[in-house]
């Protein structure tokens, strides 16, 4: 008789999910059993978690193995990713501990809910499956999607979470279409799988299967918000709470990002002669459309969203320069974005104070020189995201740059560099207000140990890896080498 | 040497920065002591640069190695040769005086103010000494953010800001479209050596492809011809100078755009040589414009900075003159006017700053007769005045003697432009000096002036010391130039051989080399 063969399922291999859903479910459990006064142990009982899971996931880096009937891989890839996926929402637990309290917003459903949403950026970097992206993703938007509205007394809030759900389930709708018209055309979801067959049959201009990549690309873009699926962005930076902002710019974009070198360098690597142009025009509209309107911005976290939108097209251009150097050089300037971004919007966070009360830009007016620390810690993070050397930023967009030149892109390079020069003048402009301008308000900023935490891990970061690259670059390396072979 | 002498000068102000960091804000004089004191023994530690200097060596001396990110070909390397011994040294000194200066200028944020001023002197420092292309990018725009903050908070109110964004986005410009060369550089090494590396030193033996230079010989020049200023990029110098704090001014004049000139001297014309040499003519007539061009703007200006600020335009315009002179006369020259200018704008910007303090105000008609009221003032003000426009005897004479005579040997015509700028000069400086010093005292504001302060008279005697001596005996700062400049020229003497004996006809350089003078006779002015 025959039995339907169930592949043999390695725990192991989903460790940091399992370790981090396990966490979701105590802290759903405690929350009802802890007072309001210490609901922050909430908070630091996630971290815990987190940092379980990240031990989990340094313990089995032995080699690869495609677990679960190779729906799954556990590569240098995916080890990086996943400590940079459990890094950020570490630090976004952190920053939020005392955001929750001050706003008296409920803590319990947000840490369950950062929790799921990391459990669903660890499938995408680890799928080699689309179904297991399109798995992750839905877990990961779902969670998001809901915390975008959790400061739900405001209509900004409230507009976000609406505007990314409705967006965001045609967004999934589009990926998933193009996944089936993919297995349409190739007969496997399998990243393996396609990458085989569009090699023995040499697919490269079957109608079916490029509208399907070009579904898929939209999808992934609208994650990553480049432009043209970019227009959600500033909306839902705005209305988030800040550290969701911060969580969606950094983490919900490292895990797009894998899974789009996953799926374009690797699954279909074959057809780069028609993705790579798609690709160069859109990193252009979105470098400069991102830089360009976040001249005119006013409120800080809008500003942000734009740069993030910004910051996108400087990664895609290493995802189009390609090869060992291309796609690790996306490694680390993910690894870099994420120091310097979660830097900017603790500053943001921690400065907004109760009901993000000051989030326009004119209210950082003499911050620099009132507040010595804080202020010097923002400009460290601007001027690293300007790519000021040797801040992390610098030599992000140094090696994303050299692997484009590398490729023979030198008018990308060109284009990308002066639109590093356009977002110097936003970047500095703050801190021209935060130096130059006269305090206008008076804000009383209390100290907390958790957000200070975040702001000394994030410039040390910043300023650790932008001086002493060295370790960071060779794990990219190593990581990128997994995924060719 | 058997310690790391460059290192030291590099990073030993950001010691003092850790230091004051760790200090109270409220103790503004232990503050600036410590800050003094710094700079002070900076100074010291760099003079040994001078006295161990081999003058006969080419090549770099005190160099040092360190990896730093082996994987990209990236590492710490520094060294020092002729072209910018006397950069380094006069950053370490104009340093000391700097701190001197703001001693009672600068009343707020002092703490702020001490640790820019120090990062800025190992940006600088760094600046002249990185021998890895990747080491120099980081201290060229490290530096940048410093100066960023002296403009934009310690400057003039009204336009502080405008200025200071003005100054950091022309300098990025260039900057930016520099890196994209540099990269390209480097993978161009890699695809003929089959090496990857940021050594300058390595990069010196390629023979960039003629098409490839003309790119890259624009793309790196964008960036020093911003910095130096040459017309027509200089629009950002006046309102940067005018607008800084006086220290900012003087740091920027004397230190800054030689950043620019000494950038033409170790990228373009050993990278390019070829290119340089087919650049000779634009070069020249943009330095000439500049020369022309600034003295005759200075001329009308009614701010006294701005003056000095548009005489800066018009000096450095000779500097570029000389250096794309290739001849050993033209480039000492360039080199000695850069060291000259440094000196004698520096101080221009300190005495303007002096009287500033003392009146709130730079406009030529607010002053008159000051030489009657401050007469230790006046003494020093003629002395780099003299100095600035040429008087032989002082510095500036043996700048542009030389650069005119490097000139006058490879074009005529060129010379003959250029010497109307010494005359220029005299008419601006001197009829300003004029009109601030002498004759009666027309404004009863200005009857009670108090002459300079011991402190004052302690910034700018050092200054003068040099002024004189370069002036009388100038040997000991050429000599150790001339090694380094020949070999420079010999360089790309060698290449427009090659290129001339191989290349077809249309791309021969003719004529460039000077007349036919032996080089021994032009001597040492």
């Amino acid at each position: 008789m025959n039995m339907l063969a169930i592949p043999d399922i390695d725990w192991g291999s989903i460790g940091p999910e399992l370790s981090l859903i396990g966490t979701a479910v105590a802290v759903l459990f405690l929350d009802l059993f802890i007072r309001q006064k210490s609901k922050e142990s909430l908070g630091y009982f996630t971290v815990l978690g987190m940092v379980i899971a990240l031990a989990f996931m340094l313990l089995e880096i032995i080699g690869v193995s495609r677990p679960f009937g190779g729906m799954i891989v556990i590569d240098g890839f995916t080890c990086f990713f996943t400590v940079l996926v459990l890094g950020v929402a570490i630090l976004v637990t952190l920053m939020s501990i005392h955001a929750l309290r001050d706003e008296e917003m409920d803590a319990g459903g947000y840490h369950v809910l950062v929790l799921l949403a990391t459990v669903g950026m660890l499938l995408m970097v680890k799928g080699m499956d689309l179904i297991i992206i399109f798995l992750g993703l839905e877990t990961l938007s779902v969670a998001v999607y809901v915390l975008a509205g959790y400061r739900k007394w405001t209509n900004q809030s409230a507009e976000a979470a609406f505007k990314y759900f409705l967006l965001g389930a045609f967004a999934a709708a589009f990926l998933l279409y193009g996944i089936a018209l993919v297995y349409g055309a190739t007969g496997t979801t399998n990243l393996e799988g396609i990458a085989r067959y569009i090699e023995a049959t040499g697919l490269g201009t079957n109608s079916l299967l490029l509208v399907g990549v070009g579904l898929l690309l939209v999808g992934l873009g609208f994650k990553i918000s480049l432009v043209p699926f970019h227009s959600w962005t500033p909306d839902v930076y705005e209305g988030a709470p800040t550290a969701i902002t911060a969580f969606m710019a950094v983490g919900v974009k490292a895990a797009a990002f894998a899974a789009l070198v996953r799926v374009f360098g690797g699954g279909l690597l074959a057809l780069d002669f028609q993705w790579k142009d798609v690709l160069w025009v859109l990193a252009v509209l979105t470098m400069t459309f991102g830089n360009v309107v976040a001249l005119s911005q006013t409120n800080i976290k809008r500003m942000l969203a734009y740069s993030s939108i910004a910051h996108a097209g400087y990664i895609l251009v290493g995802v189009i320069a390609g090869g060992e150097l291309g796609w690790s050089a996306v490694l680390y300037y993910l690894l870099a974005y994420a120091c310097m971004n979660l830097g900017a919007f603790g500053v943001v966070l921690f400065y907004g104070q109760k009901a993000e009360a000051n989030v326009e830009i004119p209210d950082y007016a003499g911050v620099g020189f009132k507040y010595p620390f804080l202020g010097a810690a923002m400009a460290v993070f601007l001027f690293s995201l300007a790519g000021i050397p040797p801040l992390a930023g610098f030599v992000g967009k140094f090696y994303v740059f050299s692997a484009a030149i590398k490729s023979g892109y030198i008018w990308l390079t060109i284009i990308g560099v002066m639109n590093s020069l356009i977002s110097v003048f936003y970047y500095f402009r703050v801190t021209v207000i935060m130096y130059m301008k006269e305090p206008v308000k008076d804000v009383a900023l209390e100290y907390a140990g958790p957000i200070m935490a975040v702001l000394i891990i994030a410039l040390v970061g910043t300023i650790q890896i932008g001086l002493f690259p060295t370790f960071y670059l060779e794990r990219a390396v190593d990581s990128i080498k997994w995924l060719l072979t | 040497m058997d310690y790391p002498v460059l290192s030291y000068v590099i990073f030993l102000p950001l010691i003092g920065v850790v230091l004051l960091l760790f200090l109270d804000r409220e103790k503004e004089k232990l503050l600036k002591g410590i800050t003094l004191v710094v700079t002070l023994v900076e100074f010291f530690l760099s003079l040994p640069l001078a006295f161990n200097f081999q003058a006969e060596m080419a090549g770099m001396q005190f160099t040092e190695y360190v990896d730093w990110i082996p994987t990209l070909g990236i590492a710490y390397r520094v060294g020092l040769d002729g072209i910018s011994l006397w950069l380094v040294l006069l950053t370490t000194f104009l340093s000391v005086i700097a701190v001197l200066a703001c001693w009672e200028d600068i009343t707020l944020h002092v703490k702020e103010f001490l640790i820019c001023l120090l990062l800025l002197e190992t940006g600088m420092v760094g600046v002249f000494v990185a021998l890895d292309v990747f080491l120099f990018y980081v201290f060229w725009e490290v530096m940048l953010v410093p100066m960023y903050f002296l403009i934009g908070v310690w400057g003039n109110p009204a336009r502080r800001i405008y200025a200071a964004i003005k100054f950091v986005l022309f300098t990025l410009v260039g900057s930016l479209l520099m890196l994209v060369a540099i990269l390209y550089i480097y993978f161009y090494h890699h695809s003929v050596t089959g090496q990857y590396t940021f050594d300058l030193l390595s990069w010196y033996t390629l023979s960039l492809p003629h098409s490839a230079q003309l790119w890259l010989f624009m793309a790196f020049g964008l960036a020093f011809a911003i910095k130096v200023p040459m017309f027509p990029f200089h629009t950002w110098l006046p309102d940067a100078h005018t607008e800084a704090p006086t220290v900012g001014s003087v740091i920027l004049a004397a230190v800054l755009l030689k950043m620019g000139t000494y950038g033409f001297l170790r990228f373009n014309l050993p990278l390019f040589p070829e290119t340089s040499v087919d650049f000779v003519p634009v070069i020249s007539i943009l330095a000439i414009i500049g020369i022309i061009y600034g003295a005759l703007v200075a001329m009308v200006q009614a701010d006294v900075k701005r003056l000095v600020a548009f005489s800066s335009v018009s000096h450095l315009g000779f500097v570029m003159l000389g250096l794309f002179t290739f001849n050993l006369q033209g480039i000492q020259g360039g080199i000695i006017q850069m060291i000259n200018h440094g000196l004698s704008t520096g101080a221009l910007f300190l005495i303007v700053g002096m009287i500033y303090e003392r009146r709130h105000t730079r406009m030529i008609a607010e002053f008159g007769g000051l030489s009657r009221v401050m007469p230790i003032y006046a003494t020093f003000f003629m002395i780099v005045t003299l100095s600035s426009i040429g008087l032989p005897g002082l510095n500036g004479f043996i700048g542009e003697f030389l650069i005119l005579l490097g000139t006058f040997r490879t074009n005529v015509v060129y010379a003959v432009f250029a010497a109307t700028g010494v005359i220029l000069a005299a008419v601006y400086m001197l009829w300003m000096f004029q009109r601030v010093m002498f004759g009666e005292v027309t404004n009863p504001k200005n009857e009670g002036l108090s002459d300079l302060t011991k402190r004052e008279v302690a910034v700018l005697l050092p200054i003068v010391v040099f002024i004189i001596w370069i002036g009388i005996y100038p040997k000991p700062f050429l000599k150790p130039m001339e090694a380094t400049v020949s070999g420079l020229i010999q360089r790309v003497e060698q290449r427009v051989e090659i290129r001339n004996t191989s290349a077809p006809g249309a791309l021969r350089i003719k004529n460039w080399k000077a007349l036919d003078l032996p080089r021994e006779q032009g001597g040492q002015g």
